[in-house]
């Protein structure tokens, strides 16, 4: 007994060094998994102060171009109103809609959430945005986030007022999109080399890419309603060991500037991917 | 001011710093990320002993992980150089002469060469463990290489510009 005390004494130093990088390293890998740290709803509170301050400070300097991105915005949305149509018969009202259940009887789907950015980084491996909109004015885990000119993320943990998305920029991130040529689907990634640029994976040899062409979000995905803007097609791959194209990508949101975003709830999330879930443990 | 209250300023202002400031830097290039909160480990006085140099190493890197949203990155380097600087520092500085008389490492305290080395050595420990524990997570050899040496050489450039700008006197150890 007594020799484990001095063997103990005499490399303290280096057990205690062994015992904080294990710390460490458990930390990093419980947090990248699930997203869910120790303490993430106290740092969160502080951290998330400071950058809410920051950020104020900041949004002096962008007002121009965020000014621009609004108005730009603006009159997309204005060209989408009922009244520019002739026939209103566009699935798109359901954004406008405020009542739950509309004349005609359909039942709204999507809602939009004004969020304020708070945090933003770009220039690491796996990327997170802050929004100052949280549980409490409900957002919640797997809510789609989109700009002003494209998508954004996916959110991934939220406290009372403060919530945390899974930017596009993230290893881990993946969203499934379509060309709007001729819907033909891929899953939107990154490769963590240039915050400008995405890839867009799987997309069949069928499908006649050129640069130039959109890319929308996918009928397939349960978070994003279909046809949002992602990009344009900057680059083509062909694979010569697979059937599939791997498509560069340029980012339509301008992730440097970012400072207002929607929070898109899909009132039928829960049983969709219920639905799509269950299927899995069989 | 006491080497107390001037550690806990350079805390707070070395992430501020690092999370205001040069992570809003526009990347350039994929490799290129301008990391210098770790200077301030460099900085900590001699005379502390390697369990509490760790220990502030860990918390210091656990403060600027939560910025980021990477727990445990940062801290794991940062544990890392704390524990590899009492090393680095007994092979290259007289121990007699400078750690009795100055209180942390300089230029000035230990000279143009041997802080140099002790800077750049540390620096690349630092940017390699950090730099590996991101590998294990996506594996790829090239960007591995890549982002070691180029952050390497712009922290550094980094830490001579701060050295320059804010040269610290050196201050003798008085017998109180």
């Amino acid at each position: 007994m007594k020799n484990i005390f001095l063997f103990i004494r005499q490399y303290i130093n280096f057990i205690s060094f062994l015992l904080l990088q294990v710390v460490s390293v458990i930390l990093l890998t419980t947090s990248s998994k699930t997203h869910e740290t120790f303490f993430a709803e106290a740092t969160n509170a502080v951290t998330g102060n400071l950058n809410s301050r920051y950020s104020t400070l900041r949004s002096y300097f962008t007002l121009r171009e965020t000014n621009r991105q609004l108005a730009e915005e603006n009159a997309r949305l204005k060209n989408q109103l009922s009244g520019s149509f002739q026939a209103p018969d566009s699935a798109r009202i359901n954004a406008k809609d405020t009542t739950v259940r509309d004349t005609l009887g359909r039942s709204r789907k999507y809602t939009f959430l004004p969020a304020r950015v708070i945090g933003n980084t770009y220039t690491l491996q796996n990327n997170y945005l802050m929004l100052e909109r949280g549980a409490l004015q409900g957002v919640h885990k797997g809510m789609a986030v989109t700009g002003p000119s494209g998508i954004v993320g996916v959110v991934v943990e939220s406290t009372d007022n403060i919530s945390k998305v899974m930017s596009l920029l993230h290893r881990n991130s993946k969203v499934s999109a379509m060309l709007k040529k001729d819907n033909t689907a891929g899953s939107i990634e990154w490769d963590g080399a240039d915050p400008s640029y995405l890839t867009l994976k799987n997309v069949t040899k069928s499908a006649k890419v050129a640069k130039g062409d959109t890319v929308l979000t996918s009928t397939y995905s349960s978070n994003f309603p279909s046809h949002l803007m992602v990009g344009t097609v900057a680059g083509i791959t062909a694979d010569p060991s697979s059937n599939f194209y791997t498509l560069k990508i340029k980012t339509a949101t301008n992730f440097f500037t970012l400072q207002f975003v929607n929070v898109i709830e899909n009132i039928r999330y829960t049983e969709q991917v219920q639905l799509e879930n269950s299927g899995k443990h069989q | 001011m006491s080497t107390l209250v001037k550690n806990i300023i350079r805390f707070v202002l070395f992430i501020g710093v690092q999370v205001y400031i040069l992570n809003q830097i526009p990347p350039l290039h994929q490799f290129i990320v301008p990391y210098l909160y770790f200077l301030y480990i460099l900085w900590l006085p001699f005379s502390l002993g390697r369990f509490p140099l760790m220990l502030i190493a860990f918390f210091f890197g656990l403060s600027f992980d939560y910025f980021t949203g990477t727990t445990g990155l940062h801290a794991a380097a940062c544990v890392m150089i704390a524990y590899i600087r009492p090393f680095l520092l007994s092979l290259l500085i007289p121990k007699e002469s400078t750690e009795q008389s100055y209180v942390e490492p300089s230029i000035s305290s230990m000279g143009w060469a041997p802080y140099s080395l002790y800077a750049g050595l540390l620096t690349f420990i630092h940017h390699f463990y950090l730099v590996l524990l991101e590998w294990l997570q996506f594996g790829n050899f090239v960007y591995f290489l890549g982002k070691v040496t180029a952050t390497t050489g712009v922290s550094l450039m980094l830490i001579f510009v701060t050295e320059m700008l804010f040269s610290r006197k050196a201050k003798f150890r008085t017998n109180k």
